[in-house]
């Protein structure tokens, strides 16, 4: 288990290991799953109810599958922790916040300085996602 | 024309400093190479063949003239007095220095623009058609559609780590000048019965490697869900695109693997999703972008006289001005491609002209176009004859708008470090050589890339040139029959390529073939329809 | 023999490994034998280069001459642009890539 360098949340850390998406199903007492990138987050939207924790896994900071996964489960109303693990760099964890992650686990630990840099960059964002900030459109609108 | 707002401009002021950041992590040693080239890629920044080469985004390839003024600035204070104009609708500069480009993007920011998502796996800058708000023949503006398109891809973060790097184009005409079947995603804007616009989507378009014309895969999405529709067409894209392989990662591989009709059914479904989440924008924000469009204050009953009198004057008009959807005006084409130029390359001092004229002549407007040349959208007839001798006296003033002179023509093996072969000096060759005879073969869009990317759109020239390695030598293919609008084709190899000066040779022969066997009223392009390609490999191999 | 081959960090200038140095002519640059990637990983590391690689070349009478079109257009510049290469007053020069 990745522990999260960064996390966003005041309920405790779940302890359990994460299964994969494919034993999840048939471990009913499994809390904690984890998502690779060629796994459909949709199948775990039946058990929503039971899952605690979402590991996604980035093996390469480029396949940005783990970003649509992420938001699927925050659309789909999953409110447990999303954490990022593996190859999560500074210059990404704005965007994976956003898409709904609120923990990172981080293969190589970030510079606290850079990355608390990088969560602030943007007051503004043009997107509405499920991270409850308000795109520039509706503030313009109000 | 788009004015930023506050936050707009905060957001490209926030967008500078994080480069300033990154730039000053990576030469004092805290971040590789590795790391950072994602980042000045995101940035527009490449590293070239011989230097860095920034790209600036220009959207919907719209500039004012205090834009294009700030682009000759940069080409004088930070490179080597010049620019370079691309298929893109954007500009390259190719001798920038990592430690100026901080300050570069910040003298952009100053006259709100940027270098945003013009390289990397994400959505790229949206292109869309050179006359737009001009032309006579649009249902309505694109840009305003185009803007939507801009801030939402604007980091969106959701897909900025794509398959491969996705691109979007914006017409509102049936004439198609902006070749919008050959992109990841072509949106033509369309009315219905009731008179509503909504968006008809092609998808899977592209050129590279496996040229393909995208299907149309929804022909009206109301226009208050056209950014849902994109939103679920990329998440598709995003979740299913292959990853295992660089060639086969574009969206359009993705389209012809699934079949069109799967593709589909699985947007629709995300799509019906999404409609939930509440991520359009209100028809409002639409409207207060389309305030800023607004027709200029064009005067009214102006003159449609034209004094021809000057032969070289009224070629020039008839070749490279188009009619206006107002009475008096006329849009401009200013032809990048003087003979034996370099096609797409602008001076300073050209940049600056062209930025006065727009100021007193186009309501302050310009545009870039997809074959390299710049628009002066709105000028008045009775000012033209004066704004044409300004043009002609500092090398601007060149008839030959889809002419054989008016050849696009990428960076190739000069500039660009993925090149095969080189692109411009063939361009000059053939250029010197024909463009005598322009009037006479009359319109033939000739194409060339330097690789297999395509940058130059060889697929969708009537004549496309592409260099290829052999055993480390220059070489050139031949195709014939490509054409971009609405009956797109991709054009076919004639057979063994050729040398540099026999591809010169090749071009000559195929313009021979078409003169002595065209009908009445024949382009090249429809000549070749006609005949197909045996006549031509008789005269080419025979 | 091999040559080496890269850009200058903070400038992008096109650069070749003179056996102590980077210098902007590749005349100066120096056969490395099987050294390549040692150097390469030392220079880079040290940030005196960028994007770095080693190429193919040969020892002709007028100079060191890389083996491919290209890293001959990397050390001239763009044959298009003459006066914008390191020889802009030799009309010849341009003969030289091919
Ligand atoms: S087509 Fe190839 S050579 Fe030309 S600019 Fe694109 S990548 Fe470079």
């Amino acid at each position: 288990m990745a522990e999260p360098q960064f996390r966003f949340r005041d309920d405790e850390p779940v302890g359990d290991p994460a299964v994969t998406v494919d034993s999840f199903g048939e471990q009913s007492n499994a809390a904690a799953v984890r998502i690779e990138p060629g796994d459909d987050a949709r199948d775990l939207l039946p058990h929503l109810d039971r899952i605690r924790l979402v590991e996604v896994n980035f093996p390469v900071f480029g396949d940005g599958r783990g970003y649509s996964a992420a938001r699927l489960l925050r659309e789909a109303g999953y409110a447990g922790e999303l954490r990022a693990v593996g190859d999560v760099l500074v210059d990404q964890i704005a965007f994976m916040r956003r898409c709904g992650f609120d923990a990172f686990a981080p293969d190589v630990p970030l510079n606290p300085a850079d990355a608390e840099a990088a969560f602030a960059r943007f007051d503004h964002v043009y997107q509405p996602t499920t991270d409850g900030r308000a795109p520039i459109w509706a503030l313009r609108h109000g | 024309m788009y004015k930023y707002d506050t936050y707009d401009q905060a957001m490209v002021d926030a967008r500078v400093e994080e480069f300033r950041d990154q730039v000053k992590r990576r030469l004092e040693g805290h971040i590789t190479e590795d790391q950072f080239k994602p980042l000045r890629l995101m940035n527009g920044l490449y590293l070239q063949l011989h230097a860095y080469m920034l790209r600036v985004a220009v959207p919907y390839g719209t500039l004012s003239s205090a834009q294009m003024r700030m682009l000759g600035y940069i080409a004088d204070k930070y490179d080597r007095g010049y620019g370079h104009f691309t298929t893109r609708q954007n500009i390259q500069y190719n001798w920038i220095k990592l430690e100026d480009a901080p300050d570069i993007l910040a003298d952009l920011a100053s006259v709100e623009m940027h270098a945003i998502q013009t390289s990397g796996n994400c959505i790229r800058n949206t292109t869309s058609d050179q006359y737009a708000g001009a032309a006579a023949d649009e249902v309505i503006d694109p840009r305003p559609y185009a803007e939507l398109i801009r801030q939402w891809s604007t980091f969106h973060p959701e897909f900025s780590f794509l398959p491969r790097k996705f691109k979007m184009a914006v017409i509102a005409s049936d004439t198609d000048r902006a070749a919008m079947r050959l992109h990841d995603i072509g949106i033509q804007l369309v009315k219905n019965d009731a008179g509503e616009v909504g968006a008809a989507f092609y998808v899977g378009g592209g050129m590279g490697r496996t040229p393909m014309v995208a299907p149309c895969i929804n022909p009206f999405v109301p226009i208050d869900q056209m950014i849902t529709y994109s939103e679920a067409c990329l998440r598709v894209y995003n979740r299913y695109g292959r990853r295992d392989n660089k060639y086969k990662a574009r969206i359009k591989i993705l389209v012809h693997e699934l079949g069109k009709d799967e593709y589909t059914r699985q947007v629709e479904a995300e799509f019906a999703h999404l409609l939930t989440q509440g991520i359009e924008p209100p028809l409002a924000e639409l409207h207060r972008i389309q305030a800023q469009f607004a027709d200029p204050a064009f005067e009214a009953g102006a003159s449609d006289d034209l004094d021809r009198s000057d032969p070289d004057f009224a070629l020039w008009v008839d070749t490279n001005c188009v009619v206006h959807k107002q009475p008096g005006y006329i849009a401009v084409t200013i032809s990048l491609k003087p003979v034996g130029g370099i096609p797409g390359d602008a001076s300073a001092d050209q940049i600056r002209l062209m930025a006065d004229l727009a100021r007193d002549h186009s309501f302050d407007e310009l545009r870039v176009t997809h074959a390299q040349n710049i628009v002066l959208p709105h000028v008045k007839k009775a000012d033209l004859y004066g704004l044409w001798q300004q043009l002609d006296a500092a090398g601007l003033g060149t008839a030959n708008l889809d002419r054989i002179g008016d050849i696009i023509a990428c960076p190739g093996l000069d500039y660009c470090s993925l090149a095969n072969a080189r692109s411009i000096p063939v361009a000059q060759k053939i250029s010197e050589r024909l463009s005598d005879r322009s009037e006479a073969i009359g319109e033939l869009k000739l194409k060339i890339s330097g690789c297999i990317n395509a940058c130059g759109h060889h697929h969708a020239g009537h004549i496309g040139i592409l260099g290829v390695d052999r055993k480390g030598v220059e070489n050139y293919q031949l195709l014939l029959g490509g054409c971009e609008g609405a009956d797109t084709s991709l054009g076919q190899i004639t057979g063994p390529g050729f040398d540099e000066d026999g591809i010169v040779d090749a071009v000559e022969k195929a313009t021979e073939v078409y003169l002595s066997t065209r009908q009445d009223g024949e382009r090249f392009l429809d000549t070749y329809r006609r005949i197909g390609m045996a006549p031509f490999k008789e005269a080419l191999y025979g | 023999m091999k040559i080496l081959t890269g850009n200058d960090l903070k400038t992008g200038a096109v650069t070749w490994w003179d056996g102590v140095q980077w210098s902007l002519h590749v005349e100066d640059a120096v056969d490395v034998g099987d050294h390549a990637d040692t150097i390469l990983a030392r220079e880079s590391a040290a940030r005196r280069v960028n994007a770095a690689y080693a190429v193919d070349a040969t020892k002709e009478p007028e100079g060191v001459r890389p083996a491919h079109i290209k890293e001959r257009i990397r050390a001239l510049g763009p044959t298009v642009r003459m006066d914008l290469t390191l020889k802009p007053a030799d009309p010849e020069a341009g003969t030289w890539v091919i």
